[in-house]
């Protein structure tokens, strides 16, 4: 482990509240490349309650809080931190709880450099008060504490209305936690053995280790949620028999955009060539990294190309050094500059040596006796700016190249499964198959609200947690007598 | 947890369970899967019902006893649960209409032949049914297709120890000539299936197989099960598991089925090394 802790960390005085000292940005400590890219264990290792403390104390408290509006669920920053200063740890906790059920995770996976910290005052001059790991500073107190003295928010009296909740990833978690606060009965619906959605089966235990997951969605059950894993609404039961036979008064579908597409290359079929998320499921889900003490097993590639740019690229490359690859390749279209990726991420996968082959699409997959081979790219540049702002890449011609490779992860994102709108008619669709919710999270079907992935396409946890929470209370106004 | 409430063996290596799933069973369809977990850290592997009752609440499923998750589900008894159970998964087998139809079923392969001929029979197509095994020891299922109001029952095995001494194409070549069916299913091992369709595909008469890719999920979100069929890549659970068996590339369905047979191997050892049992 190397300590990078560069304050010299000078124990912060007692009130700084007006009178912030002008220490710099408060470094978090995290393992070694080369120690952590051989093992799952988390990668950063979190502030310690003196580093916290020290980062607390940057904070001006600023009248006009500007970092709240950059929040996507509008915490309030402000006073958590300044919670944090006066040492008042459980009201500080409580306060972030009042607008993040999930901040051990949101503090780990949320790109706050784009969000809270880029709107930090302090961000203009120099760095920005590291919002982030002081979020997830506080959920981890949260979470080390027993549970008598955890943040438990207040469950509301009864209302004698049951909602059902699809998917348990952070929009359903976060709605069902809403709902409970509110009075109503809440079962969650989840597919898989597993709950926590992407958190479960996408996000590698290095960056989010399960057993936060899990100690959340513990209490969520602590607030009374009903789990009910192995159910597959669509299948087992539709959002019309959930509404009638088995007596729900509303429903909210949180089922996120899990469909993985392909490039629609030749070879595409061969073995070795997995979508990220069958490798990651198999890996993060399956355990398939303690194999054969776990069932599952992974091919274990010592050459392995990942086409891709984003976090889940990202997640996928780095997983593949840690299971034994000797290469590992992303393989972009862009460049670095155009990487969708949190700019943390590419930054730990550059240190743990994985190697970016930009401006490159894949054309075709070779193969021999059945397995990859390799990967014949097209090399590209880039062209003029697109619709969205982000310069095109264009083929050159008479430039393709090989990269040989023995596994092959295509991280190219992932659509609406249609398994569940399928058997649920009289829901509105987008032309590319996301559920229609108004800003409300209300569908076309009446008392049926959607959010997170499946409404937005893929996004990222704090904006489906927004979504779980802003429907929560829309199924609250629908339930009361009355409404309509 | 799913308590078993039936177990039954059926030949050496093949066994029947059932287990106490109510949801499930109201909603099971013939040609349908389910995805099951023996216990925590276990693999989730598909096996189509063989059978089920809705007004009892329970499903039953035959497997064989091949690597580690099938060996342990062989020593489980009534009384004893598993952990996960997922379903009905997949598209159910289309039985309306169908006329005159042979069902193919391979060795395991009569389980799911099983309920899909019960299902084609109360629609009331005329049905002949084609049992195949290695030898008589394999065959299972026999007398439940005896009891079925079949046109037919032709049993063939390989070594003649049971009904006539063929393959199960013989008998399937042979209604096609004659022009006694109008459509075909086959179900069994991917190698049976591919020569089933390449028999009727010379007759024009069409040929659904029930393919078994990998799966994980079996819910559409990972795509292990990609089968490539008329030249589209399709996902075996989501869009299966029954297709055109005529359009189905087999050979890619067989390689990708091999891929982890070294590390089912591995499984296998170090869980016989463990429990050291011998079966
Ligand atoms: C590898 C990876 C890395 C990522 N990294 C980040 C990151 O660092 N930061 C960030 O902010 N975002 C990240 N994201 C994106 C983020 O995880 C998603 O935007 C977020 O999880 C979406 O939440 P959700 O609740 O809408 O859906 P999901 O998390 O997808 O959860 C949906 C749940 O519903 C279940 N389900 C689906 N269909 C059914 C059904 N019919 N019946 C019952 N249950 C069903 C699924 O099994 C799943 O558990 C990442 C995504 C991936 C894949
Ligand atoms: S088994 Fe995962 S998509 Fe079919």
């Amino acid at each position: 482990m190397h300590d990078v802790d560069d304050t010299g960390s000078p124990v912060p005085p007692e009130k700084p509240r007006h009178k912030p000292t002008r220490i710099p940005r408060t470094a978090m400590p995290e393992r070694g490349p080369e120690e952590r890219a051989r093992d799952f264990d988390e990668v950063t290792l979190g502030y310690t309650e003196e580093m916290a403390r020290a980062e607390a104390s940057r904070c001006l408290q600023c009248r006009n809080a500007t970092c709240i509006d950059g929040c996507p669920v509008n915490i309030d920053i402000k006073s958590f931190i300044g919670g944090i200063i006066d040492g008042d740890y459980h009201e500080a906790v409580a306060i972030l709880k009042e607008r993040n059920a999930l901040p051990s995770i949101c503090g780990r996976v949320c790109p706050q450099e784009e969000q809270c910290e880029a709107a930090c005052v302090l961000a203009r001059k120099g760095e920005p008060v590291a919002i982030g790991r002081l979020e997830r500073w506080l959920g981890d107190f949260d979470l080390a504490c027993e549970l008598e003295h955890r943040c438990v928010p207040e469950v509301g009296p009864d209302s004698g209305m049951r909602v059902a909740v699809i998917g348990s990833g952070p929009a359903g978690l976060a709605c069902a936690g809403e709902l409970r606060r509110f009075g109503h009965a809440v079962s969650v619906f989840e597919s898989l053995h597993a709950t926590g959605g992407v958190l479960t089966y996408g996000i590698p235990e290095f960056r989010l280790p399960k057993h936060i997951v899990q100690a959340e969605v513990g209490l969520l059950e602590e607030m009374g949620v009903e789990i009910r894993c192995d159910v597959v609404v669509g299948a087992t039961y539709t959002i019309d028999e959930l509404m009638t036979a088995e007596g729900y008064d509303a429903v909210f579908i949180g089922n996120g955009a899990g469909l993985p597409m392909f490039m629609g290359i030749p070879g595409e079929n061969l073995n070795g060539v997995y979508s990220a998320n069958e490798f990651l499921t198999r890996v993060n889900l399956m355990r398939a990294y303690e194999f054969p003490k776990a069932d599952t097993p992974v091919w274990r590639g010592r050459k392995v190309a990942v086409v891709g740019g984003g976090n889940v690229a990202m997640d996928a490359a780095r997983t593949a050094k840690r299971l034994g690859a000797e290469e590992v390749f992303l393989v972009y279209r862009r460049t670095e500059d155009e990487m969708p990726a949190r700019k943390e991420e590419v930054h730990h996968a550059r240190e743990e040596g994985v190697e970016f082959k930009m401006l490159c699409s894949p054309a075709e997959i070779l193969g021999k006796d059945g397995f990859v081979t390799g990967l014949v790219a097209n090399r590209m540049e880039l062209g003029e700016p697109d619709a969205s702002g982000r310069r095109s890449p264009v083929c050159v011609l008479g430039q393709d190249f090989t990269i040989d490779c023995d596994t092959l992860i295509m991280a190219i994102g992932t659509r609406a499964n249609p398994l569940l709108a399928q058997t649920t008619p009289d829901l509105e669709l987008s032309s590319r198959g996301y559920i229609m919710a108004d800003e409300h999270g209300a569908t076309s079907k009446r008392g049926v609200f959607a959010g997170g992935d499946i409404v937005t396409g893929s996004a990222t946890v704090i904006l489906a947690m927004g979504a779980g929470k802003v429907a929560a209370r829309a199924i609250d106004r629908w339930l009361k007598p009355g409404a309509e | 947890m799913f308590r078993i409430v039936h177990t039954r063996q059926l030949s050496d290596a093949v066994f029947e369970m059932g287990v106490e799933a109510p949801a499930i069973a109201a909603k099971a369809r013939a040609g349908q899967f389910l995805i099951l977990r023996v216990a925590e850290g276990g693999e989730r592997i598909p096996l189509t019902f063989s059978d089920w009752s809705a007004e009892e609440g329970w499903i039953r499923f035959i497997f064989m006893r091949v690597g580690k998750t099938t060996h342990q589900l062989s020593h489980l008894q009534v009384g004893d649960a598993l952990t996960d159970v997922v379903g009905p998964l997949g598209v159910p087998t289309h039985t309306e209409g169908l006329g005159r139809v042979a069902v193919v079923g391979g060795g395991v392969g009569a389980a799911v032949a099983y309920p899909v001929s019960r299902a084609m029979c109360d629609v009331g197509a005329e049905v002949t049914v084609i049992l195949g095994a290695r030898n008589a020891d394999l065959l299972i299922l026999e007398d439940e297709f005896r009891a079925l109001p079949l046109k037919e029952l032709i049993i063939a095995t390989d070594d003649g120890s049971a009904g006539r001494k063929d393959l199960v194409t013989a008998p399937l070549k042979e209604l096609c000539e004659s022009g006694a069916i109008d459509a075909s299913m086959a179900i069994g091992p991917a190698i049976m299936m591919k020569f089933c369709a390449a028999t009727t595909k010379s007759y024009d008469v069409p040929c659904v197989v029930s393919l078994n890719p990998i799966m994980v999920d079996g819910t559409g979100m990972c795509g292990a099960c990609r089968v490539t069929v008329g030249g589209e890549t399709k996902f075996g659970c989501v869009d299966g598991p029954d297709f055109d068996g005529h359009l189905v590339d087999f050979e890619e369905l067989m390689s990708r089925q091999r891929v982890y047979t070294d590390d089912e191997r591995l499984a296998d050892a170090e869980y016989h090394r463990e429990c050291s049992c011998t079966t």
